[in-house]
This record gives C-alpha cells, sequence and structure tokens, in this order.
C-alpha cells in the first residue's frame, strides 16, 4: 500500500508590483504521494488551491533550468527535488537569493545574463572554418565536458556569497561558461579579451568558498573554471603567448 | 505600436536559427513565452542526422540512403522533395552547428561520432553523450547573442492577425509587466513547437501546449495530417520523462515479464531498432496481452541497459543515468529502466512547404510546429532536431525573398488594435465570471487524447474522443482564472494556451476517424492496413465558417521513391 501524507508547503509570496507589501509566508496542506516532485506540488497548488502563485517551469526532467529556488534552505531545482527527501512534514520554498523578486518564487535573471553577455559566449576563431568539422580528439572533447553541462539554472548565482555582497560581481556561471570556450581546443580568443575578469568583479572577487558547487543540480564546479581562469592570467601575465596579437 | 520587419514566434531551434540568418540584413524580434534557453529544444538527447559517413560502418552512407529511410519510415507519406532538400542539407548543417562551437562527441579520428538510430539503414546520428539538444540550443542561443538579435522572453504571443490573406502581426501578452501588446510586422514566423501537452501521457516539456498551431489555426491558416501524433516507446513511468532511443541505439534490450526480448516476435532484424511506431505498438501489445509489469503508477515494461556496463553507460548515457536515478530512484547499472510508450512528438502543424511558407502572404511556419512534410506518417529518431534548424535556416532564406518582392502592403495598424480590444474582452471575462477550473479542463480533455487517441485507434473510441471534445468545449465556455491581475498570472496564460489545445485535439481526433487505414503512428484496428489507392494523401484542416474544422485532402509529392510494403 503506498501512503499519501499531508505536508505544509510555506511558500514565500511577493509581487514587485505591489512594494508597499512586504514579503510573507502562505501555507498549504496538502496530501502528497511519495516520489513525487516539489514541482508537482507546486502546479498541484496553483492548478487546485491557488491560482495566483507564480513560479518558472519547463521541462520538469531537470534540463532546461527554470526552477531553481530555495527548498528547504537548500538551493535546487524544485523539479528534481523529492518531497519525501526531507523526512520532514512542512516544506519552506523560497526564491533564489542575490535576485530582485518579480513575483512569489520567479525572480529576475537580468543581471545574469548581462554577465553572461559579457564574456562572449560563444566560439571565438581567427581562421577559416574548414570544409568539414574542426578536428577534435575524443580527450580534448571531455576536457570542456563539465562546463558544457551548466543548464544556466542561476543556482550558483544564487548561492554565491561573493554576489550577495557586491552584486556588480560576474558571478560563477559567468566563469564556468568563459572556461567552457577557454578550455575548447577549437576555440582561438586572445588572453587580452580575458582583461573583463582580471579584477576583483572578475576572478579575483571569488572567496573559493565552493558554495556554487555545492549548489549546482549537474555536478559543474565553476571553482574549478575560475581556478583555471586564474592560472592562465598568471601564466599570461609572466610568459605571454595565446593569441597574442588579437 | 511595437514595430518589426519580422517577428519570429519561438526560441527553440527552429526560431534561433531563423532568427540568426535574418537579424544582419533585417530588424528582426524574436518573441517566445518563456527564455529561449528553457525552450523544449533543450531537453533533446540522442542526436541529429546527417549522412557524413564517418561512422567506420557507414563510409558509403549518402543523403540518399538518408532520404529513402526517411521516406520509408514515414510509411511513403512525407513530401520526397522536401525530405531530399532536408537530408542533402543535412551534413552542412551539422558542420555549420560544428564550426559555430557544438561540442558533439567524437570519434577517434577526431572526427564527428554517430551512432545507429532507429529505421536507418546506417549509423548517421551525430550527438553529444545524450545531450544533443541542450548543445544545439546553447550554440544557436550563442550565435544570437554574438549577432545581438533582439530578444523578448516570456512574451506569450496569443493571437495571429490576418486581414485580406495577409499577415500584419500578432497580439502579445507581455508576461512580466502584465501588458497586451499588439506588433506589428511584415513578415512573421511561427516557430512554436509541439502539442505534446494535449496528451496525459507526454515526453514533452510542460510548455509544449501547441498554442501556436491553434493560434495560426483560429486565424484560418490550414493544418495538416494532424492525426499523425508519435508515441516514443521507452519513456520512464510516472513522470513520463524521455529515455532517448540511443539507449537502444547503444544496445539496451526491451524485456517482457517472461524475462523475453519480445520485439524478436514482431520485427526479429531490426529488433529493438525498428522505427518507433512499431517498438511502440510491440510495447503496447506486450503490455495489454498481460506480458508487462505492474506498478502503481502503470504497466510497463523493461529497458534493460545492465549488459552494456558501467563504463559505456556512464561514457554515453550519462543523462539517462542521472534521470534514472533522480526521478525514479532506479541506477540502470544494476537494475532495469521500468518504461512506458508515451506522446512523444507531433507529425502534423501548420501546413508549410518547402519555403516555409504558408497559404497566407507573410506568414510563414518552422521547426515542430510545422508540417512540410518531411516525416510524414512516422517520424525518424534524430530528424526533428535536423528538420527544426534546416527549416529554420530555409526560411531565412525565403522570408528576404518575399520582403524585397514588388506590391507588398504595409502591415495595418487598425487590425492590430481591433484583435487587441478583442483579446481585452476574453480576457476580461476569463478573469470575471465562470465556474470551471482551468486545470480540470486541461486534466479532461489530456486523458480522453490518451484514452481515446493513442497508439491504437478505432471508431468508436475516436468518435466518443469528439464527443468528449465537444463537452470540454462547452465547459470552457464558463472557465474561471482566479485573478484579475495580468502580470506573471501563468494561470491566465495557460487558460488561453487552452482554448487552443481544444482546437488542437479536435482537429488530431476528427482526422484520425476520417483516415480508415492504418499508415504509420496513425493505426486503426477497425482498418489495420495501409490503402495507398484511397489514403495516399495529406489531410488540411482548417477553420469553418462554424467554427469546426472543414477536412480537405492534398496529394503526397514523389520524387524517386514509389510506395512499397514496409518492412524491417
Ligand atoms: C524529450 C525529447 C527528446 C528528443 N530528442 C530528440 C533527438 O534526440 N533527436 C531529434 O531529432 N529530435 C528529438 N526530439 C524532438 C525535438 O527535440 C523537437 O522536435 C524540437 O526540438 C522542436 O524544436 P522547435 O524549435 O520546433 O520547438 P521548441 O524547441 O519546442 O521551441 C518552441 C518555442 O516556441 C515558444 N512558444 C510556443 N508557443 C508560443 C506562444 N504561443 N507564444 C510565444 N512563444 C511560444 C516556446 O517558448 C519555445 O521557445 C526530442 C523531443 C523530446 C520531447
Amino acid at each position: 500500500m503506498i501512503i499519501a501524507n499531508t505536508y505544509t508547503f510555506k511558500i514565500l509570496r511577493y509581487d514587485a508590483k505591489e512594494p508597499e507589501e512586504t514579503p510573507s509566508f502562505s501555507f498549504y496542506q496538502i496530501k502528497v504521494l511519495p516520489g513525487l516532485t516539489v514541482l508537482a506540488v507546486l502546479m498541484r497548488i496553483r492548478d487546485e488551491i491557488d491560482g495566483t502563485l507564480s513560479f518558472r517551469s519547463s521541462c520538469r526532467s531537470a534540463v532546461c533550468g527554470s526552477c531553481a529556488m530555495v527548498i528547504n534552505g537548500k538551493i535546487d531545482l524544485a523539479c528534481r527535488t523529492q518531497v519525501a527527501s526531507f523526512g520532514d512534514e512542512t516544506i519552506i520554498l523560497e526564491p533564489l537569493p542575490n535576485f530582485e523578486i518579480i513575483k512569489d518564487l520567479v525572480v529576475d535573471l537580468t543581471p545574469f545574463w548581462t554577465m553572461y553577455e559579457k564574456i562572449k559566449p560563444w566560439l571565438s576563431r581567427k581562421q577559416p572554418d574548414p570544409e568539414k568539422e574542426i578536428p577534435q580528439s575524443e580527450e580534448e572533447r571531455d576536457r570542456i565536458d563539465q562546463f558544457v553541462n551548466c543548464i544556466l539554472c542561476a543556482s550558483c548565482y544564487g548561492a554565491c556569497p561573493v554576489l550577495a555582497r557586491n552584486p556588480d560581481y560576474m558571478g560563477p556561471h559567468a566563469f564556468a561558461k568563459l572556461e567552457r570556450f577557454m578550455l575548447d581546443s577549437r576555440d582561438e580568443r586572445s588572453m587580452r579579451s580575458l582583461e573583463e575578469i582580471n579584477n576583483e568583479r572578475g576572478v579575483w572577487g571569488c572567496d573559493t568558498l565552493l558554495r556554487c558547487i555545492d549548489a549546482c543540480p549537474k555536478d559543474v564546479r565553476p571553482t574549478d573554471s575560475i581556478v583555471g581562469l586564474r592560472k592562465k592570467l598568471l601564466k599570461y601575465k609572466l610568459f605571454g603567448k595565446r593569441n597574442d596579437e588579437d | 505600436m511595437h514595430y518589426h520587419d519580422i517577428l519570429i514566434v519561438g526560441g527553440g531551434l527552429a526560431g534561433l536559427r531563423a532568427a540568426v540568418g535574418l537579424c544582419e540584413r533585417y530588424d528582426v524580434g524574436l518573441f517566445s513565452k518563456v527564455h529561449p534557453i528553457r525552450s523544449h529544444s533543450i531537453a533533446a538527447q540522442g542526436g541529429i542526422n546527417a549522412a557524413l559517413a564517418n561512422n567506420p560502418n557507414s563510409r558509403d552512407d549518402t543523403w540518399e540512403k538518408h532520404a529513402f529511410d526517411t521516406i520509408k519510415g514515414s510509411d511513403y507519406l512525407a513530401d520526397q522533395h522536401a525530405v531530399e532538400i532536408m537530408c542533402k542539407e543535412a551534413p552542412n548543417i551539422v558542420y555549420e552547428m560544428e564550426h559555430w562551437g557544438c561540442p558533439f562527441s567524437r570519434f577517434p579520428d577526431r572526427s564527428i561520432a554517430q551512432r545507429p538510430f532507429g529505421g536507418a539503414g546506417y549509423p548517421r546520428t551525430c550527438y553529444s553523450t545524450d545531450i544533443t539538444g541542450h548543445v544545439l540550443l546553447n550554440t544557436l542561443y550563442e550565435r544570437t547573442v554574438s549577432k545581438g538579435v533582439k530578444v523578448y522572453p516570456e512574451w506569450f504571443v496569443v493571437d495571429l492577425v490576418i486581414e485580406n490573406g495577409q499577415c500584419h502581426g500578432v497580439i502579445a501578452f507581455d508576461l512580466i509587466n502584465g501588458k497586451i501588446i499588439p506588433i506589428r510586422a511584415r513578415a512573421t514566423l511561427f516557430a512554436t513547437g509541439g502539442y505534446g501537452r494535449v496528451y496525459f501521457y507526454s515526453t514533452n516539456a510542460l510548455i509544449n501546449t501547441g498554442s501556436g498551431i491553434g493560434v495560426a489555426y483560429k486565424a484560418g491558416v490550414p493544418i495538416k495530417d494532424m492525426e499523425f501524433v508519435q508515441f516514443h516507446p521507452t519513456a520512464l513511468i510516472g513522470t513520463n520523462i524521455l529515455m532517448t532511443e540511443a539507449c537502444r541505439g547503444e544496445g539496451g534490450y526491451l524485456i517482457n515479464n517472461k524475462g523475453e526480448r519480445f520485439m524478436e516476435r514482431y520485427v526479429p532484424i531490426a529488433m529493438e531498432l525498428a522505427p518507433r511506431d512499431i517498438v511502440s505498438r510491440s510495447i503496447q501489445t506486450e503490455i495489454d496481452e498481460g506480458r508487462g509489469f505492474d506498478h502503481p503508477l502503470g504497466k510497463y515494461i523493461n529497458l534493460d541497459l545492465r549488459h552494456l556496463g558501467e563504463n559505456k553507460i556512464q561514457e554515453k548515457l550519462p543523462g539517462i543515468r542521472k534521470i534514472s536515478i533522480d526521478f525514479i530512484g532506479i541506477d540502470p547499472v544494476h537494475d532495469p529502466i521500468p518504461i512506458m510508450p508515451s506522446q512523444h512528438y507531433s507529425m502534423g502543424g501548420i501546413d508549410t512547404n518547402i519555403r516555409c511558407e504558408t497559404e497566407i502572404k507573410g506568414f510563414y511556419g518552422a521547426g515542430e510546429c510545422a508540417c512540410v512534410s518531411v516525416h510524414g506518417a512516422n517520424r525518424l529518431g534524430g530528424n526533428s532536431l535536423l528538420d527544426t534548424i534546416v527549416f529554420g535556416k530555409l526560411a531565412s532564406f525565403s522570408i528576404p525573398e518575399y520582403l524585397e518582392s514588388d506590391g507588398l502592403t504595409t502591415p495595418d495598424e487598425s487590425f492590430l488594435l481591433r484583435k487587441k480590444e478583442e483579446i481585452e474582452k476574453k480576457i476580461k471575462r476569463l478573469t470575471s465570471e465562470g465556474s470551471e477550473r482551468p486545470f480540470s479542463i486541461q486534466m479532461d480533455l489530456s486523458r480522453t487524447m490518451s484514452a481515446c487517441v493513442g497508439i491504437f485507434r478505432t471508431k468508436d473510441e475516436l468518435e466518443k474522443a469528439l464527443v468528449d471534445i465537444a463537452g470540454i468545449k462547452e465547459r470552457y465556455k464558463r472557465v474561471k482564472v482566479s485573478s484579475p491581475k495580468l502580470h506573471m498570472n501563468y494561470e491566465l496564460m495557460n487558460t488561453l494556451e487552452l482554448e487552443f489545445m481544444l482546437e488542437v485535439a479536435h482537429t488530431i481526433a476528427l482526422g484520425a476517424l476520417l483516415r480508415e487505414e492504418s499508415r504509420g503512428a496513425h493505426f486503426r484496428r477497425d482498418f489495420p492496413a495501409r490503402n495507398d489507392a484511397e489514403w495516399l494523401k495529406h489531410t488540411i484542416a482548417r477553420i469553418g465558417a462554424d467554427g469546426k474544422p472543414a477536412i480537405s485532402f492534398k496529394e503526397v509529392v514523389i520524387t524517386n521513391y514509389q510506395p512499397m510494403e514496409r518492412k524491417y
């Protein structure tokens, strides 16, 4: 027999269009079968109890990155988090930190995307394209694997202690994306193009507390990219090279 | 009033590819109800087909063989000239995506890796482990960022404005600011994806409502072959998350409760790698005849990967392993994965030609929302990602030709303003009176579709589905949204979409009832054979004056491949 347990969902509510109202929690009692995810419950709450609740969702399979939020104090994707996994009858849901709230669990990701765009997140080539594919070895492909896996869900951004005190900091996701290209055997960007990150807003601002690694639902390690980029910057300062001329 | 030369609706692969091709010469606005990166394309796993002949076992592969496999897979309903264009363009598309940075998996000789997929004579599916959609969509999004395409994320398109046979733009709902906004454009391209969520059991993202197809249809654009719905053989029970065909391409088995590799009985040579329509029917038959397993979440069959070993699973199917662990607590290295067939792909859609044109001047369609048709009655795995990028690109060639042609009338503001008022009235109605909850309507609709318009179909069930849909449409007239506030009102957006889902469902069920034969994914128990004499033709549905679909038919284009019996 599978038994449904009753849970209390405590969800932070706020509407930026009504700034005079302070954020407050709404409580919802709901019966949940084991195996159900937080996202599935959120949908039931919106459908059956409170149609005014706002949250983002799309793929419901941990690949689109829409539904990162704080679940019982921990950042994760609502779609891949089992309600029963906490061993607790109360589940508290809050929006991602380090962002302005738009409404309820929906935050304004504009700064996240602005920083993403700043690092020029595309393959940068100088040579003309060959007729067929640009050759790449299996090992070279593997080298970028963890950073390729980033789903841009902003969990790391929400978890970052540096961003909490310095909103100008570029954020772990930007460095992970940049390193994905720096490590790509096909990318030919110059070291000079890294000036953008060669400062306290950039890779030197990181406290290396590894919160981004804990928060990532895809096992990406943004700190690896920060360490990698710092090494490249130091090496360049000492020895030059990597497409100097630009 | 908002204006763009070209308006693209949809930030998946098809929409982004079109935008990349158009943005340098035209003022392009790209509208998407979610941020482009959250589009359903992100979830594609297995790969994209192109006859690159990189695999040591496929040195003599050619685009013509790819075309033949596609046409045979389509059960001869695909338009053959369109298939030829797609398959010929495929290698260019894959190389182009690679040059733009797409991190494909590699063979030891440093070329793009290719794996076997169902219904294909050669291993020609290019991939990046099991996250091919993720890498393709990221690459195209990166490209749109590098080119500075103007994107409007979280803008939902609620209406298409057509007057005098010409498209004048759209009406959009800016979700964050809660505004209804008319947007005038000289050309409009829909790349709005599939309608999976019309079904209860679907592998599709929650956002795949097919509203784009419904919006176009309601505005008077003909839609094609709606009865052809693909059911994927292997979706996880419960959540119906896809377990890619690559699981079988890499060597996985399907096993029933007797421990048998039952595909042997149905398709002894191709086995697990027969096309999807056939494998899904085989699985459903096993389940119906009592050879499935029981689970509180439903009856299932096992997808067994264990013999591949941990190394191969981790190297080739890491995402599948993670999904299985996260969503059902099963590690495929140690236990088989419980699967069932689920709705997966929309073969039908907006009636387009090889230039992505529709009957309406200035209105175009590309990707899963469109039906050219390259997939006919059954799509081969790996051909849809290809379709989206090829036809996204082709739209970027044909739209400029239209814009540069003589005698075009400028899109008219007054039509758009009138439509805007209608939408505002509609929203007022939805948020003020009524007794029906939107979710219960959607639930009943999707349950009807899964129960009565599924893998196996009969006249009685299809008639019942049509009666049910008519009843649900009546209930929709009394639907009520909780809050009159527009901004971030997802319930309102869902309810607006529901109107179009009802139309999409209606045309699927009607097409399925009328087509008295079995072809590809459309299987009628009461008409189990293909009937080329009467049914080698496309179904066209357009909205009639009475608001009901009026059906007509259209020839299939045959070039080099005469219809034959489909054997694997
Ligand atoms: C789980 C899964 C795995 C798959 N794997 C493969 C595979 O390995 N190989 C393969 O070839 N195919 C695969 N497919 C199929 C393939 O992924 C899709 O057919 C393809 O990605 C569709 O792309 P698209 O650009 O047409 O639409 P989508 O990527 O679905 O994008 C649609 C866009 O339209 C927007 N939109 C929709 N309606 C509106 C509206 N009314 N207003 C505003 N915006 C709107 C959405 O926001 C979105 O941006 C898979 C499908 C699924 C479900």
